[in-house]
């Protein structure tokens, strides 16, 4: 039973799950909510990659979210460039304006640098909403483009754009599972558990905080140019801290640092959201303490706390073996 | 000369923790800093493994100055250290916490692990063979797939050698490694620096256990308020006016 939870299996359960929804239910607006959490979760992988795997919290997420989705709208509306060069010129742009934050703000560290890179991404979104000559302001840009066709798909109904955004996902999954699972992977947890350490064994902590700190910018930004095509139109807000806010409360939910809990927070908040619009903003005062709660118990989130029980089942496990058998128990959890 | 200081200086706002320190290190000996708590024994070691940039004066290493070089430069030559505290990353296993230590000796990025590329697979099974290799060699087998936060002190200490060695070092610098173990644990990692001793590599060490460093130690240079008091065998070491003085004021070395 618990070897059956393995962060493997969960993703493989909700990749099956993610492809068969739409023929589970045939509700528009559920197939909406569904597409929207994917580009969420993209975004949401991305600040994993950088708060989970080296421990640098950034705060500018939502900003580089912006950048992408505006690249991409101003690329398509007002240059009428082609779609697919400008949604790959919106992450590059993104990824571009990572680089140079990042180069700053890495020269700090924990709380000075959440605070920082909350900063760079106010600015981001103060540049947006009054740069009104460029990105029209609080009025938005509409008439977005939806994707344009690949060879003989063609994305102009919810199910394909559904199709396309899921697709997408799971290539982020298999980058960002190949990358923590690798070498390089290792070196991220070196730095995340003592720079001062990882230094001394030859990692330059520098270039490699950097490389993540881009690529996760780079997660942003595509994640906010599938938003900008999905939802064709969009404004400052989606640049504003509260949607930091919110990815942030996805990954912390689900399980920071682990492999599949930007998925789960992800699903999980954003249906929990659904049943509770009733209560309106009022929501808060059940998210709140929750949320309080789960950090001070879980704060590895729900992944995380599923992971430990794991553990501790096996342990019990093999202290019975060992114990009936006289044997040393070798027999090891792997963990995500 | 090996390794050698010159003038090296380090001062801390009014402080002098390391004051015009001439030093030299023989390649294949066991070298041994001691001196008071606060003389600036561990403030050496971050100047010359590249933690702290130095005042004025120089590190030499093989003839090349490395006084401004960066900490993961200076490791990339073959400069290895542990530190006083051991932070080992505890929700991991040992043999997890050594793999990586073998990172610097390889080459593949962030694309090959993107698309699993044969370097990669090759050297990922290079860094845990290295890992397997300096964990026997410290002994330490037995636990690689425990987790760290469950092993004995005196196992974290040998894991911190381990990742040390598994920078493929030409020259180690310990940092008290023997601090709060116990006296048989401590014969055990003596016998083990003389084994790494043996295998070439040069060894150079913080103690406060005096018996420990007498037996041990090729050469010895004792620290006071920042400077060199002395330098020299134990033998000489032990009788040396300077030293005994420095130490409980009088009272001779055991
Ligand atoms: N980063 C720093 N900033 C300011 N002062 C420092 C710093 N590091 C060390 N010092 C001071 O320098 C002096 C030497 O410290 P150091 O840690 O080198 O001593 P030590 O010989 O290793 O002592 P111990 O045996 O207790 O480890 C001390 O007075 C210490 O307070
Ligand atoms: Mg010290």
């Amino acid at each position: 039973m618990a070897a059956f939870f393995n962060q493997r299996n969960v993703i493989a359960l909700l990749v099956l799950f993610s492809v068969a929804f739409p023929f589970i239910t045939q509700n528009e607006y559920f197939l909406h909510i569904m597409t929207l959490s994917f580009i969420w979760m993209i975004g949401v992988y991305g600040l994993n990659l950088l708060a989970g795997y080296t421990g640098y919290l950034s705060l500018a997420h939502a900003g580089f979210f912006a950048i992408g989705a505006y690249s991409l709208g101003l690329l398509t509306v007002k240059a009428q460039m082609n779609f697919w060069l400008a949604f790959v010129l919106a992450c590059l742009i993104t990824s571009v304006v990572g680089l140079f934050v990042g180069l700053i703000a890495l020269r700090t560290k924990e709380h000075f640098f959440a605070i920082y890179t909350l900063c760079v991404g106010y600015i981001i979104y103060l540049v947006i909403d009054k740069w009104e000559s460029l990105t029209e302001g609080v009025r938005g840009l509409i008439g977005i483009p939806a994707p344009s066709n690949i060879g003989p798909i063609a994305f102009d109904n919810a199910l394909s754009i559904y199709y396309l955004v899921l697709t997408i996902l799971l290539l982020v999954i298999l980058v960002v599972y190949r990358i923590v699972h690798s070498l390089n992977g290792r070196t991220y947890l070196a730095i995340r558990n003592s720079e001062d350490l990882a230094q001394t064994i030859g990692i330059s902590t520098m270039k490699n905080k950097l490389t993540v700190f881009v690529l996760s910018t780079f997660f942003a930004g595509l994640a906010g140019a599938l938003y900008a095509s999905f939802v064709r139109f969009i404004g400052p807000d989606i640049g504003s801290t509260a949607i930091t806010f919110d990815l942030l409360t996805y990954l912390l939910v689900g399980g920071i640092g682990t492999l599949s809990g930007p998925i789960v927070g992800t699903i999980i908040i954003v249906w929990v959201s659904q049943q509770l619009q009733f209560l309106q903003d009022y929501r808060m005062l059940i998210f709140g303490p929750v949320l309080t709660l789960l950090i001070i118990f879980y704060p590895r989130g729900i992944v995380g706390g599923v992971v430990d029980w794991r553990h501790k089942y096996q342990e019990k496990k093999n202290r019975k073996l060992s114990v009936n058998s006289l044997v040393k128990p070798e027999k090891q959890v792997k963990e995500g | 000369m090996f390794l050698e200081t010159k003038n090296l200086t380090k001062q801390f706002g009014g402080l002098r923790a390391v004051n015009s320190v001439d030093f030299s290190i023989e390649e294949g000996k066991i070298n041994a800093i001691i001196g008071p708590n606060g003389a600036g024994k561990s403030t050496f070691f971050n100047l010359i493994s590249g933690f702290h940039r130095p005042t004025s004066g120089q590190v030499i290493f093989k003839g090349k100055d490395i006084t401004t070089l960066p900490s993961n430069k200076i490791a990339e030559l073959g400069v290895a250290r542990t530190f006083q505290t051991t932070n080992l990353f505890e929700q991991s296993t040992v043999l997890d916490n050594v793999i990586v230590g073998h990172r610097l000796r390889t080459k593949s990025n962030l694309l090959d692990a993107i698309l699993r590329t044969k370097r990669l697979k090759a050297e990922e099974k290079q860094c845990k063979d290295k890992a397997i290799e300096v964990l026997d060699f410290v002994g330490l087998t037995h636990v690689a797939h425990k987790q760290a936060a469950g092993i004995s002190q005196e196992e974290k200490k040998r894991v911190a050698f381990a990742l040390a060695l598994a920078t493929d070092p030409e020259i180690v610098f310990l940092d008290e490694p023997a601090a709060g173990v116990n006296p048989d644990e401590t014969e055990g990692l003596a016998v083990l620096m003389q084994k790494m001793a043996e295998k070439g590599i040069t060894v150079c060490l913080i103690e406060h256990k005096m018996s420990m460093i007498m037996k041990l130690a090729d050469k010895i240079m004792v620290l006071n308020y920042g400077e060199k008091i002395a330098e020299g065998t134990p033998e000489q070491i032990k009788n040396n006016e300077a030293v005994i003085k420095a130490y409980l004021g009088g009272s001779a070395i055991a």
